[in-house]
């Protein structure tokens, strides 16, 4: 019996367990080695670190924020524009509102937008390049491809710009403006990946054994473009934050009371240069989360390099 | 021959791209809520009169005929009225799209010097302090919005230290020029008025360089990996092993065949800062196309809205064919490829 179960453990039986456990390794042992070649570069490891510490400040702003209340309808006259100090380190703003705590509540809004940008736009930009990067050649191709040619004929400030100014100014309304000038970027992406991979043994021979196009789109083809688009995600996350800030500072955005980092340099740029402080921090606040969505978006490149097509 | 081929293709194709762009700027400003004759006359005119400008505006017929009425006009160059100012719209934009151009090329000027110039340093000083301070300034350049580097300077050399005019185009008491061109310094210089030009010139500088900081930091960026990467190749070692002076190497060999991507980022990089120039001109109350843009957009002032935005793709298109022109005469192998595949 004994030696029965040593032979078992030389050579198991390939089961569907076997094979998933095989592949768990596997996937492991590459997590391994890209943990490895990220953490290589300081800088990455400080894009990372930026980005954890800002999504912590967002996530838990009520309770890290000195004075939460300040994010809400607040007055108080007699802290009005005081320079920083231990007990207000960024200052306060016109009305004595404390401009850290708000700062820490601008970041909560612009990851949020972030978030919710990527969310929409990712689906149905990666989609539509898929479809019209498989079907190159087609007439589905050339629609989606000329369609996308005409909204990337305008940067996409301008366009969202226009957008949001007819909406209402509020959040919902510019993600929604933001979000209609986004997705063509990913089909774009996605379209010149999907042409380039359709011509690979691996999706030839699911044609042959007849896949339908949703595995061929989503199984074959998909699982190839990862790094990529993920890659595109974290470096467009920071150009999202910036965009909705350029919205907000100018009044298209997030209205008062709620603190949005561009509206927040708007009004303070009124209180140049004597108050310094009211629209000089929340412009750093935004660089600072820009910047670590790009080292971190740089690390993932290079740690990407090579493996794309 | 081939080069006009190339060109009547692209104009055939941006055709179709402008026609598009047209058809979304028309839904932008026709289907989303709102009554333009109602935004134009405000809140408290009679509901007879907005329905007489309704009509006026053939607001009441289909919406593809109204397009239709709205694209004739724009091809005649015929913009339609603004609906805040009851000015021609075409007329303001010939109006203030000087100062807007003046703004952008000098930043273009500013970026495209400076870019190469500091890629060109980091890259022939690669792994020193140099490069290393070259290229970390020239990282936080990029993930600076131009908003930001705008309230900055304006804080430092406009207010703080009082070194430059803050916000408009000349001093008061200072005779502008005679229009020629529409861009104040080179009038200025024309009509012999070195005192305007030189107010002209420090009005334009803060603006300007805030515009091009952030193109000016990815064109260092790009010339210097281009750089990097083609010293590092057989030919460079080759040319120097036979002799040739480090000038002509650096010059003739290295230069050109580096600037193929900085000069792509540049031309999109130009066309960019119309954009950019939105809030840079609104923040320094500078007169041009993009902050009458924004005044628009803050205005809902639909007509004037549609016309800057066809302007500006009509110039985002034009500069890209520049674009692909002028990289077709850096490199012989797009040239060649363009030629195959007549």
């Amino acid at each position: 019996m004994a030696k029965q179960g040593k032979v078992e453990k030389l050579a198991p039986p390939i089961t569907r367990q076997y094979v998933r456990e095989l592949q768990r390794q596997n996937r492991m042992e590459n997590l391994g080695r890209g943990w490895y070649k990220f953490s290589r570069n300081p800088l990455s490891i400080l894009g990372a670190a930026m980005v954890l510490l800002v999504t912590l400040l967002a996530i838990f702003a009520p309770w890290v924020a000195p004075h939460p209340d300040h994010a809400e309808p607040f007055t108080d006259f007699g802290h009005a524009h005081l320079p920083p100090s231990l007990e207000y380190p960024f200052g306060t703003d016109e009305i004595g509102r404390d401009i850290l705590s708000r700062v820490i509540f601008g970041f909560r809004l612009s990851l949020w937008m972030g978030v919710v940008v990527l969310a929409l736009v990712v689906p149905v930009g990666v989609l539509l390049g898929l479809i019209a990067g498989y079907a190159q050649g087609t007439r589905v191709d050339t629609i989606i491809m000329r369609l996308t040619d005409v909204f990337l004929a305008v940067p996409p400030l301008i366009l969202a710009l226009a957008i949001a100014s007819v909406l209402k100014p509020n959040l919902t309304n510019s993600m929604v403006a933001v979000s209609l000038m986004w997705w063509p970027w990913y089909t774009r992406l996605v379209y010149g990946l999907a042409s380039t991979l359709r011509n690979e043994f691996f999706v030839s021979s699911a044609e042959t054994m007849g896949a339908s196009t949703a595995h061929i789109l989503f199984r074959e083809l998909l699982p190839n473009m990862i790094s990529p688009i993920f890659t595109k995600m974290s470096l467009d996350m920071g150009w999202v934050i910036i965009i909705g800030s350029m919205l907000s500072f100018v009044g298209l955005g997030v209205q008062e009371p709620t603190p949005a980092l561009g509206t927040m340099v708007a009004k303070g740029a009124r209180f140049l240069p004597d108050q310094w402080w009211v629209s000089i921090f929340p412009a750093l606040a935004i660089v600072a989360v820009v910047l670590g969505f790009n080292l971190l978006g740089d690390g993932l490149r290079d740690l990407f390099a090579g493996e794309e097509v | 021959m081939r080069l006009l081929a190339f060109l009547a293709r692209r104009i055939y194709q941006s055709i179709f791209v402008l026609l598009g762009l047209s058809v979304l700027i028309f839904i932008i400003a026709r289907i989303l809520p709102g009554d333009p004759a109602r935004t134009a006359l405000g809140a408290r005119a009679p509901q007879w009169v907005v329905e007489r400008l309704r009509e006026d505006m053939h607001l009441n017929d289909p919406v593809p005929v109204q397009y239709v009425y709205w694209l004739r006009g724009a091809l005649g160059g015929d913009f339609g009225i603004s609906l805040v100012t009851r000015r021609d719209v075409a007329n303001d934009i010939i109006e203030f799209f000087p100062a807007s151009f003046e703004l952008v090329l000098l930043a273009g000027i500013i970026s495209g010097v400076a870019g190469i110039g500091l890629g060109t340093l980091s890259a022939r000083h690669k792994d020193t302090w140099v490069d290393n301070v070259v290229r970390i300034l020239s990282y936080m350049g990029v993930v600076t919005p131009a908003f930001v580097f705008a309230i900055i300077l304006l804080l430092i050399f406009g207010l703080a230290l009082g070194w430059l005019p803050a916000i408009g185009r000349l001093s008061d008491g200072i005779p502008a020029p005679p229009t020629v061109t529409g861009l104040m310094t080179v009038d200025a210089l024309l009509a012999g008025q070195l005192a305007t030009f030189w107010d002209a010139l420090k009005h334009l500088i803060m603006p300007a360089v805030a515009l091009a900081l952030g193109a000016l930091s990815q064109e260092a960026r790009i010339t210097r990996a281009t750089m990097a990467d083609n010293l590092s190749k057989d030919y460079i070692a080759t040319a120097r092993s036979l002799g040739i002076p480090e000038r002509i190497v650096m010059g003739r060999f290295l230069l050109k065949p580096s600037l193929i991507p900085t000069v792509s980022i540049l031309g999109l990089d130009f066309a960019g800062s119309f954009s950019n120039a939105f809030l840079v001109e609104l923040i320094f109350n500078w007169p041009g196309l993009s902050r009458y843009g924004m005044n628009a957009m803050l205005r809902k002032d639909l007509n004037a809205i549609s016309a800057v935005i066809l302007v500006l793709g009509v110039i985002f298109i034009t500069v890209n064919i520049v674009v692909d022109l002028v990289v077709g005469g850096l490199d012989p192998r797009i040239r060649l490829r363009a030629a195959r595949s007549e």
